[in-house]
This record gives structure tokens, C-alpha cells and sequence, in this order.
């Protein structure tokens, strides 16, 4: 296998609920490829997309529990690892 | 001072450790007496994790608010006649198709589901498919209620489930789920959460709903999306199923890749229905089938058995054959539709002159040469009032149940690909090599397909002619046909012509 990382990828709805987080992956994951679909949009990083909690909080003001990450999910690609402070997706 | 709460790790671990027992009134061969026989071999079930390490409070917790913005958005879309604001009322033949044909299999995989969800011996493994169970049915709930407001307008979604077990188009989503339900339920899980879930699913929900929201059906891209949200947990559940398998006992492993061989399959030619769908049934497609094969299966499918590969798991067989075929399989399939569409329970419809540019710039190598020409015919013949549906019906491939209409993609487009197989003295046909493969590992449960061509003629549904097999069916007259001149397209312009009026009042 070559070094190129396959993309992975994290879907949620175009919404309001969604806007924070969307930024959070924005200012996490500089290199990544965002992009708006009719009523989605769709994150693509290659290797690895981090949602962080705090980038999240700071960004909505509020605490905010990872699983709330999963009223707005659409679809994800890549194997998952999530706890208190973080939501990870990753092909190895 | 409350006690400090757990952390998500602990509460899970709480949850799926130790809640399940070793049985010592009955032997717990007989108290879980289907996870052996399939030949996987598991050896510690306490390996097998969800890696969202969902608990059962969370899990009510998020399920209930996302009810409650669904039945929010539900609500205000039949408050203020949603149904008025979509791009063409003719768009309603996908929707018909789907509370038809995908619906019931919501409900049929709750089943499958809720049979795991006792019968795995594993308590991790038990709960997750609870969990699973239950989401399959508020999928089929949602999509229910939903649709019902529709049904209220347009003709055609009356009776869903009656349709199902009876409708020869509707026997191939039939034919696929029961298939994976009459499977074990290792092989069931196999089939439904990670060939058809993690592989597969992302074609139907996720460009096809985004192209609800681009013809402004926000109902459906609610529930859509609403139901993706647990298609997630899914998929990573898929994906988790397959490496516990894997990692449990190399045994394992050919037993999986055959089973990934065919579900992929037995999925892909399901999702042949949503091809046709994407690029034809919707108004404006956002994304054409093809470009959606690319992302989802090519290059994500490919990751996907890339960090498979490290288990010896192979990509599924005939995968380049389906990636050949997404250049054709959409164009023929709505063919089929329409040269049959006296007997579909939608509206069919010739591709519009923009429609047709459209597809061109997307096929730009099949779509000129090898379909438009015969939509152009239909529409000259329609024209000079010659066109008639096809009188005969068509053969059926013994597998996926789906007319014979595919072709030799990579060899010779103009030729209907045709396999034939014999057992127990007779022939049985395919459409594929990869269907006829299906039937010839396991040809005695492939034998008593139930498929609707044969049960006509032999006098099972309803009666020889063709109103009476309609009338079987439950399609009421206004429900087939073009759908110019009919009456949903009659009150969509009435609807469009009034629609000034309502304004300026």
C-alpha cells in the first residue's frame, strides 16, 4: 500500500445544531475538505477527522456531551474512537 | 457532594459485562441454539465492543429527541401544505417506490434484529441488536407517518405492506431481506449491517435524500436524515461484527468472504431500484448515480477493505463488474419501468429534453449511444399516439428477482447478460454470474424463490388477465400509468394554477 491516507469521512445535516460542530472540525482539522450538499454537509479528511469537545463548547457557549454528536450524524467512513472528550474517525 | 458520574467507558462496560450468565438449568446450547451451525467460531465474546459505547439511558435519551424534531418538522410541513412546494408532483413516483419498497424492509430487518438481539450469546453483542431492533421499527414508523400525509393528496401509497408481499417488482427488496432472515445470524448480520449498511446504505440515504431536499421535500429528508443518524451506529456496527468475527478465529474468514461476496451482490442489485430513482424519478438530481457509486463505494467502499485487508478479507466479487455497470444500470432499469408501467403502482415518465442533457453530461460515454435513442423513439411513438407496453412478462432472474434487463457492460452493452443453471432436472436463469454463483451454493433454498411471473401463470395472483393481477395487488386504476394525464398530475395543476390565488388572498 502507498503512503496516501484514504479519505475518511463524517456527514451531518445543514443545520443550526450542526453549525458549531462543523466549525469545531473546521478549526481541528485544518486540512480538511468540507463540503455543502442540498440539506448536508459532508467532511473528508485524509487519515484522520477529530470532533473535540471544547472546540465544540467554546464555539457554542454551552457543555456539550460527544453524543449529541448523534442527533445531527448522517454517515461516517473510517473506524471509530470516542470518549468524553473526543470523537475520532481513522483508517489506519 | 453527588457521586461522581462514570465515565463512558465504565457505563458501558457495566451495562454489556455480567448481565448474561452461564446457564446451568439448560445447557446453553439449547438456550442459544442458532450461533453455531453457521461454522463461525467465537471464543471470547466479552472482545466485542461498541465503540460508541452507547447505554441504554443515552440511547433513550437521543432517540427521543430526535423523535421529537421529526414529528416537529412533520408537522409544519402538513400545517403549511408541504406538498405544494415540491419541484413536480411526478417526483412522488420515488416515494412511492420507497414507503413500497424500502419501508417493509425497515420492518423486516427490525425482525431480523430483534431475533439477534435474543439469540446471540454474547450480552454486548445481545444489546446492541436490541438497540438495533428498536431503531428499524421507528424507522418504519417515521417513514409511515410521514408518507401518510401524502397519501392524503396522490395516488398510489395506500397499502404499502399488502403491495409488498404481492408485487413483482417488490419481491426484489422482499426477496433480499428474507433471504438474509432465513440466513443464520451471523450471516444476517453480515448481510444486513455491514454489506448492505456500511457497503451500501450511504447510496440510498444520503444522496438520495439530499435530492428530496433539492426538490423540496423536506418530510422525507427529515425522516431520511432522522433515520441515518442511527444508520451510523449501524454501519460502525457492521464494521465491528466483521473484525470481532475475524479477529475471533481465522476459520472465520472464508465463511465471511463468501458471505460479504454475496450480500454485496444480493444489495447492489437491490439498489439497482435506487439508481433509477436518483437519476431519473427525481425531478433535479443533484448527483447522478454514478458519481454517487464513485465516492461511496469506490473510493470510501475502498478504504473501507483496504483496513480490511489486514484480516485477509478480500473486496467483494464482481465488484468491478458493478462499478462497470454504473454507466447502465440506472437507463435500463427505468426502462423496464416504463415499458411496463400499465403494471407499476407510480407514474413512469420519459426523461424531459433538459432531463436528457443532463443525463448525457453524466454518461457521457453510454447515455447518447446506447439509451437515448430509445427514450426518443418512445417519446415519437407516445407522440403519434402508437406506444403500447409490453404485452409479455418478463423472465425473472432466479436470485436477485429482477427482470432481465442487464447487459454485457463489458463486452457488449447491447447484449442481455444470460447465465442458466441446471438442478434436480431443471433450468433455473440469471442475470449474472454473480447471482447464478448464489443459487449454485445453496440451490435448494434458491429453488423455492417465490417469484411473481411464475405465480401469475400459475394462476396464483389473482387471475390470468391483467387487471385482475392489478386488482390483486390493490393498485387502483389511477395509480399506473404516464404520468401526464393523470390525476396527480391533474391536481398538481390545479394546485400550481390556483397557487396565485392563495398568495394574493
Amino acid at each position: 500500500m502507498s503512503d496516501k491516507k484514504n479519505t475518511v469521512f463524517l456527514i451531518l445535516q445543514d443545520n443550526e445544531d450542526a453549525r458549531p460542530i462543523i466549525e469545531a472540525v473546521e478549526q481541528d482539522n485544518p486540512d480538511a475538505n468540507i463540503q455543502y450538499q442540498p440539506g448536508m454537509v459532508r467532511m473528508e479528511a485524509a487519515g484522520r477527522l477529530l470532533v473535540n469537545r471544547v472546540t465544540v463548547e467554546e464555539n457554542l457557549g454551552r457543555e456539550w456531551d460527544v453524543q449529541e454528536l448523534h442527533l445531527n450524524l448522517i454517515s461516517l467512513g473510517g473506524n471509530i474512537d470516542e470518549d468524553e472528550d473526543k470523537f475520532e474517525i481513522s483508517w489506519r | 457532594m453527588p457521586a461522581k458520574k462514570l465515565n463512558l467507558r465504565k457505563r458501558y462496560e457495566l451495562l454489556t459485562r455480567g448481565m448474561g450468565w452461564e446457564t446451568t438449568y439448560q445447557k446453553m446450547d439449547d438456550v442459544f441454539p442458532y450461533d453455531s451451525f453457521e461454522g463461525i467460531k467465537i471464543t471470547d465474546w466479552d472482545k466485542w465492543e461498541d465503540p460508541f459505547r452507547l447505554t441504554m439511558d443515552s440511547y433513550w435519551k437521543f432517540q427521543a429527541e430526535k423523535e421529537k424534531k421529526l414529528y416537529a418538522v412533520i408537522d409544519s410541513f402538513a400545517q403549511n401544505n408541504g406538498q405544494t412546494n415540491l419541484a413536480c408532483a411526478s417526483y412522488l413516483s420515488a416515494i412511492k417506490l420507497f414507503i413500497t419498497g424500502v419501508t417493509p424492509l425497515e420492518y423486516g430487518a427490525h425482525r431480523g434484529f430483534a431475533h439477534l438481539g435474543r439469540h446471540f450469546r454474547g450480552d454486548g453483542a445481545r444489546i446492541a441488536c436490541q438497540m438495533q431492533a428498536i431503531d428499524e421499527l421507528r424507522h418504519a414508523q417515521t417513514q409511515v407517518h410521514t408518507i401518510s400525509h401524502y397519501n392524503k393528496h396522490f395516488s398510489g401509497l395506500h397499502d404499502p405492506f399488502h403491495q409488498f408481499d404481492r408485487v413483482w417488482y417488490l419481491s426484489v427488496p422482499k426477496s433480499f431481506i428474507e433471504d438474509a432472515m432465513s440466513s443464520g445470524p451471523f450471516e444476517f448480520i453480515t448481510s444486513i449491517s455491514f454489506a448492505f449498511e456500511y457497503v451500501l446504505t450511504n447510496l440510498l440515504f444520503v444522496p438520495f435524500m439530499s435530492g428530496a431536499a433539492y426538490n423540496g421535500d423536506m418530510a422525507t429528508v427529515t425522516f431520511g436524515f432522522s433515520a441515518q443518524s442511527d444508520e451510523s451506529r449501524h454501519m460502525t456496527l457492521g464494521l465491528e461484527i466483521i473484525k470481532f468475527m475475524l479477529e475471533q478465529h481465522e476459520d472465520n474468514l472464508p465463511i465471511i468472504q463468501r458471505w460479504m461476496d454475496k450480500h454485496f451482490w444480493r444489495a447492489y442489485r437491490l439498489l439497482g431500484l435506487v439508481a433509477a430513482m436518483q437519476d431519473y424519478m427525481l425531478t433535479n438530481s443533484p448527483m447522478s448515480w454514478k458519481e454517487a457509486w464513485e465516492v461511496y463505494f469506490v473510493e470510501n467502499g475502498g478504504a473501507l477493505f483496504e483496513d480490511l485487508s489486514r484480516y485477509g478479507l478480500k473486496m467483494p466479487k464482481y465488484h468491478e463488474l458493478a462499478t462497470a455497470e454504473a454507466d447502465h444500470i440506472s437507463h435500463q432499469i427505468w426502462s423496464v419501468f416504463c415499458s411496463l408501467g400499465n403494471a407499476t403502482g407510480f407514474h413512469t415518465f420519459l426523461p424531459t429534453e433538459e432531463k436528457m442533457a443532463w443525463l448525457s453530461e453524466k454518461y457521457p460515454d453510454t447515455f447518447d449511444k446506447y439509451y437515448r435513442p430509445r427514450f426518443e423513439y418512445w417519446a415519437e411513438q407516445k407522440k403519434a399516439g402508437t406506444f403500447e407496453y409490453q404485452k409479455g412478462l418478463p423472465q425473472l432472474c432466479q436470485v436477485c428477482q429482477i427482470p432481465m434487463v442487464f447487459t454485457e457492460v463489458q463486452t457488449d452493452p447491447m447484449q442481455i447478460s444470460y447465465r442458466v443453471t441446471e438442478h434436480g432436472g431443471d433450468k433455473y436463469h440469471f442475470c449474472s454470474d454473480g447471482c447464478k454463483d448464489i443459487f449454485e451454493h445453496e440451490p435448494e433454498k434458491y429453488v423455492q424463490a417465490w417469484l411473481p411471473v411464475h405465480q401469475i401463470y400459475q394462476g396464483n395472483c389473482g387471475g390470468p388477465t391483467l387487471p385482475e393481477v392489478l386488482d390483486w395487488y390493490k393498485f387502483k386504476p389511477e395509480d399506473s400509468g404516464d404520468y401526464i394525464g393523470s390525476k396527480d398530475y391533474h391536481r398538481w395543476q390545479e394546485w400550481k394554477g390556483a397557487d396565485k390565488k392563495v398568495k394574493q388572498a
